[in-house]
């Protein structure tokens, strides 16, 4: 740094970190042939309720039959008001994430104001694109955002395609290798109504669900104490729940399935259930 | 045949720094001062939207006097190279003397290469674990760096202003004691006339020591008034 700064850093009329790294030759992507194995993010669950927004994710990282890793985190603040959890090849995934973080600050101090929600899914979406070539040779990502959105006073959830599709979801989505099961399980349990408690159980059921039927993804090990990482959103910002928290709720959560290995039933017949729906 | 007048290097450089000197001397001033939880940052600014002080970085905060586009294209680049830094590296290799350095040299060759030099002044700080570890840096039009300790003013006036400052600072004061400090040396000394300004006139920012990650904060006006009042 003993040269006075290249014509890159003068450029006027971006905000963006990201087209500001391409145009000062710093973009770390490569394109690299020939296929690799390597480590696998996999579940990620997130669910609206009243007045914000919850992610979870497990903490497992599967390469082919192999778990690479028991305590991986997945699921990672964005900014202030919105996180982003990841599944598919964690590297890639991992790096991401960081990429879109300093993407969502360099815009907030350069502008001096925050992103719309809508506008950080929309960059989102754009990052992903530029991750396409990799996608094509199996090093796919796909992550799972979401937010409090200030304007329209509510959660929000969106889900991404490999090519950079953004997709709005409604109440609740998950994604990865574990998705269908624990999308089965959120539907059961899903209701509007629902406080900031009762959202975080219903994702730690829901991941115990895709745990049940995935051998990718992981259940809570009360043995080492590696428990999911919960995210909660609200119009006060974002809180990663405390691990012993976490811990507890998953214990719990444990101590009933043995009582019952399939977890809470969803009643039919009951008015309150079959009324209406969501 | 013409002949083209000889000037001096001496007189090129002596006429460049004294236009840059007038054209940072008509602006309103700005004091940065250390307290005990950190840095604080005033500016004599009525405008809500153009900033004079703005983060740069977790513990790095920027304030300008002098032309707002010159200055706002410096601040930008110190966010792409602290950014850049950190996204490379490590937030913690984000330093606030690397940083000052490349100011220091671009607004070097600004005023050796260029005809016009930037009329700006620049002040780049770091809040550190203590006071002791705070460190200040001002940057003047012709990229001399300035190692500052306690309170530094800088614009219309700036003499005067730290004057009044030498004077009233401690090391050790809480914010509120150095706020009020800096907002009576700019009200006092800023202009011909002393006057009273309030809330509505300031811009007003900290570096918070005990803040995790990012430790920059604008004081909004109803804070502001709380403070200039207790």
């Amino acid at each position: 740094m003993s040269d006075s700064l290249p014509p890159a850093f003068h450029r006027i009329g971006t905000a963006s970190f990201a087209e500001f790294l391409n145009a000062a030759g710093q973009r770390p992507m490569s394109q690299d042939n020939g296929s690799v194995q390597a480590p696998h993010g996999t579940t990620i669950v997130s669910l609206v309720f009243d007045g914000g927004v919850v992610m979870a994710g497990d903490r497992r990282a599967t390469m082919g039959n192999v778990i690479a890793q028991k305590d991986i985190q997945k699921v990672f603040e964005a900014d202030s008001h919105s996180v982003i959890g990841i599944a598919g090849t964690a590297g890639i995934a991992v790096e991401l994430v960081r990429l879109f973080q300093v993407e969502l600050e360099h815009y907030e101090k350069i502008e001096g104001t925050q992103l719309s929600l809508e506008g950080k899914a929309n960059r989102l979406s754009t990052l992903l694109r530029g991750n396409l070539g990799m996608a094509m040779q199996g090093l796919a990502v796909v992550p799972l955002f979401a937010g409090y959105d200030l304007a329209k006073q509510r959660g929000r959830i969106f889900s991404y395609d490999v090519t950079g599709g953004r997709y709005e979801e409604h109440d609740f989505y998950a994604v990865g290798s574990g998705s269908t099961f624990a999308r089965g399980s959120l539907k059961k349990l899903f209701h509007i109504d629902a406080n900031s408690d009762q959202a975080v159980r219903i994702a730690l059921e829901a991941l115990y669900d895709a745990a049940d039927d995935d051998s990718a993804t992981g259940g809570p090990d009360l043995a080492r104490r590696i428990f999911p990482v919960v995210a909660v959103v609200t119009t006060e910002g974002v809180t990663i729940m405390n691990e012993d928290v976490i811990a507890q709720e998953a214990q719990r959560m444990v101590d009933e399935r043995m009582q019952r290995p399939n977890g809470p039933r969803a009643r039919i017949g009951d008015a309150a259930n079959t009324g209406g729906g969501e | 045949m013409s002949v083209p007048f000889y000037v001096s290097p001496e007189q090129i450089m002596k006429d460049k720094a004294d236009f840059a000197r007038k054209g940072i001397a008509r602006g309103r001033a700005v004091v940065v001062a250390q307290y005990s939880g950190g840095i604080v940052f005033v500016a004599e600014n009525p405008s809500k939207a153009l900033h004079k002080i703005s983060e740069i970085y977790d513990r790095i905060g920027f304030a300008a006097v002098g032309k707002y586009n010159e200055f706002e294209n410096l601040r930008v680049a110190g966010i792409r190279l602290a950014d850049l830094r950190g996204y490379s590296y490590d937030r913690d290799d984000v330093t606030v003397r690397s940083l000052a350095n490349a100011y220091a040299q671009t607004l070097g060759a600004i005023f050796t290469e260029t005809a016009k030099p930037y009329e700006v002044e620049i002040v780049v700080a770091e809040v550190g674990a203590d006071e002791a570890s705070d460190q200040i840096y001002r940057l003047t039009f012709d990229g001399s760096v300035a190692d500052e300790h306690g309170y530094v003013a800088m614009g219309g006036s700036a003499e005067a202003i730290a004057g009044a400052l030498s004077a009233a600072w401690q090391a050790g004061q809480d914010l509120g004691t150095s706020l009020r400090q800096a907002v009576h040396a700019l009200g006092e000394h800023g202009t011909e006339e002393a006057r009273t300004l309030t809330a509505a006139d300031l811009e007003v920012a900290i570096l918070g020591r005990s803040r995790p990650r990012r430790t920059f904060r604008r004081i909004d006006n109803s804070e502001l008034e709380g403070l200039l009042t207790s």
